[in-house]
């Protein structure tokens, strides 16, 4: 009955597409959560009055974030093709896809992980620093966990976000469901092909949402 | 011991300096449960930060426990700080740990193992009375409660100074009480010495032993509460005295001049043992002298009762002028009430 319904589907070829787009999201999502992290910590901790206050380091951290940020992201694949090219020989398959879907990422998340750290009570901070606490004791047992739900949300949108990104990438050739949809489907104007895709990118983006918003309520304890 | 030497505190603000403390030399003993109040903006948050070096003074030294704070860096502040602990107004609890683990932070911080960890956070909920509530979240505390588990974590690494800035202020009244029974509690088992500022004369007049009254970052005057109490010499110190004793305020004044018109209203001191003795008696046995007990307040403090206690005399002006005279020899300051001041 499917073969009569979306008569141009190879489901073969779907379900190669959809492990593709799954692990571009899961690859890239991970490691703009670690490189993402890290920046919104540099951001946060020098910014004025905070542990490592310097203008200096906290004006280049900040024009990098933001110019990243700012760069459409159709447009850093582009400019990204030699780095990607340099990296793996090639500029086809998935693994070609993460260097421009973390770089267009982490920035964005960085942002958020900073709006997350604001949000901390500064008291809390000073009350670690007046026990004797490390910078170190106090990213991982204060920053981190007293913000952890916002992080986790974060994290969330940004993945929701490069389930998107995976489908861009898709014209330089990454694969997946975008680049199913868009040259099986479109260019050669199998509409069920492009439809089928769409429903599995929905699919993958609700299972994402679902699980943060899981464990964003679970670890709340304010 | 705690001495501050000459330290001053400025800051740079977008129009100038700000002098938050200005030239304060101070010494605090050990064991002392030691006041310093004022009004917000008078630079006493400043100052008990400069006593754990999360403030840094712009001149003069921090020596606590022959430690220089103000020149320790790093891992000598970081040991210094262990063993000088901080109570905060609005707790400064970790959300995401139970109350058992927030106890448990500062061990973790100065490496204490886990077991030991684990029977040290037992005897400090104990003492803390906070029993049972070990996997309670701060969220389903109440803030007495808070303060208490506040209270535990400071004493967890076993220092030898409490700071407390504004430790009850965020309480109510009862829960206040509460609070400083505890930290009198506290001081007398362990031995430490206790750093407290607050704006509330309350608070001083319960549980300190000695006090410094601070007005824009300058320490205006200080010595034994029931001193100050008795003689206070800055404005300032007048108006915390008049807030302890209450009876102070004009209109009621006012209203006792028109309800008692004869003889004199007299407004009578008593500070410490002068309490305990029967001298208004005394003066209606010795004196043709009529006594009307017009308004009184005597609290307690920490090293005596001080209070204030207003009478109407009637008699002769000789009777009562000798009556006075009796009550100063006595060692009874009195000041007579003519008019609204």
């Amino acid at each position: 009955m499917l073969t009569n319904l979306f008569p141009n589907v190879e489901w073969d070829r779907i379900w190669e597409a959809t492990l593709q787009t799954l692990y571009m999201t899961a690859v890239s999502t991970i490691i703009t959560f670690i490189l993402g992290l890290a920046l919104g910590i540099v951001l946060f901790l020098t910014s004025p009055y905070q542990l490592w206050a310097n203008k200096l380091a906290n004006w280049i951290t900040g024009a990098f974030v933001n110019v990243f940020r700012s760069i459409p992201f159709i447009i850093l694949v582009i400019l990204l093709i030699p780095f990607t090219t340099f990296l793996f020989d090639s500029i086809l398959g998935a693994n070609a896809a993460l260097p421009a879907l973390i770089i267009g990422a982490a920035p964005f998340y960085a942002r958020m992980v900073l709006i997350a750290l604001r949000e901390i009570d500064k008291g809390v901070i000073e009350a670690a620093r007046s026990m004797g606490a490390k910078t170190s004791t106090i990213i991982f047992k204060v920053l981190i966990p007293e913000a952890l739900p916002a992080l986790i949300s974060g994290i969330t949108v940004t993945a929701v976000a490069l389930v998107g990104y995976t489908a861009m990438a898709g014209i330089i050739g990454a694969g997946g469901l975008g680049d199913l949809a868009f040259v099986d489907g479109f260019q050669r104007a199998r509409t069920d092909v492009t439809f089928i895709a769409t429903i599995l990118i929905l699919i993958v983006v609700f299972i994402i949402q679902f699980i943060g918003d899981f464990f964003t309520t679970k670890i709340d304890k304010r | 011991m705690i001495q501050l030497d000459n330290v001053s505190k400025q800051y740079k603000t977008a129009n100038g300096s700000l002098t938050a403390v200005d030239n304060v030399s101070l010494t605090i003993q050990d064991r002392e449960i030691f006041g310093i109040i004022g009004y917000s903006g008078a630079g006493k948050s400043t100052m008990i930060r400069l006593l754990n070096g999360l403030e840094k003074p712009t001149s003069g030294d921090v020596l606590v426990n022959d430690v220089n704070i103000s020149k320790a860096r790093g891992n000598a502040l970081r040991n210094a700080r262990h063993h000088i602990s901080m109570v905060f107004q609005h707790f400064n609890l970790l959300w995401s740990r139970t109350v058992a683990e927030n106890i448990a932070f500062p061990l973790e911080i100065a490496g204490v193992k886990k077991d030991v960890r684990q029977k040290r956070v037992k005897e400090l909920i104990a003492l803390v009375g906070l029993e049972g509530r070990d996997d309670a979240y701060p969220s389903q505390l109440s803030g007495g409660q808070k303060q208490r588990v506040g209270i535990a974590r400071a004493l967890a690494n076993n220092p030898t100074v409490l700071l407390c800035d504004e430790a009850t202020s965020a309480l109510d009244p009862e829960t206040t009480d509460a609070i400083l029974d505890l930290l009198v509690s506290i001081n007398e088992k362990l031995g430490l010495t206790i750093v407290l500022i607050t704006h509330e004369m309350h608070v001083i007049r319960k549980i300190c032993h000695r006090v410094a009254v601070m007005e824009k970052g300058k320490v205006v005057e200080q010595g034994n509460v029931l001193e100050v109490f008795q003689n206070p010499q800055a404005p300032i110190t007048k108006r915390f005295v008049t807030q302890a004793t209450s009876t102070g305020q004009k209109e009621s004044v006012a209203q006792m001049l028109e309800d008692y018109r004869e003889g004199q209203l007299i407004k009578l001191f008593f500070v410490g043992d002068q309490t305990e003795q029967p001298v208004i008696t005394e003066i209606i046995r010795k004196f043709a002298v009529d006594v009307n007990i017009v308004h009184g307040n005597i609290s307690p403090t920490k090293s005596g009762p001080y209070g204030t206690l207003i009478v109407q005399l009637t008699g002769s002006d000789a009777d009562v002028a000798a009556a006075i005279q009796y009550l100063e020899n006595k060692g009874i300051k009195s000041e007579v009430i003519s008019d609204v001041d």
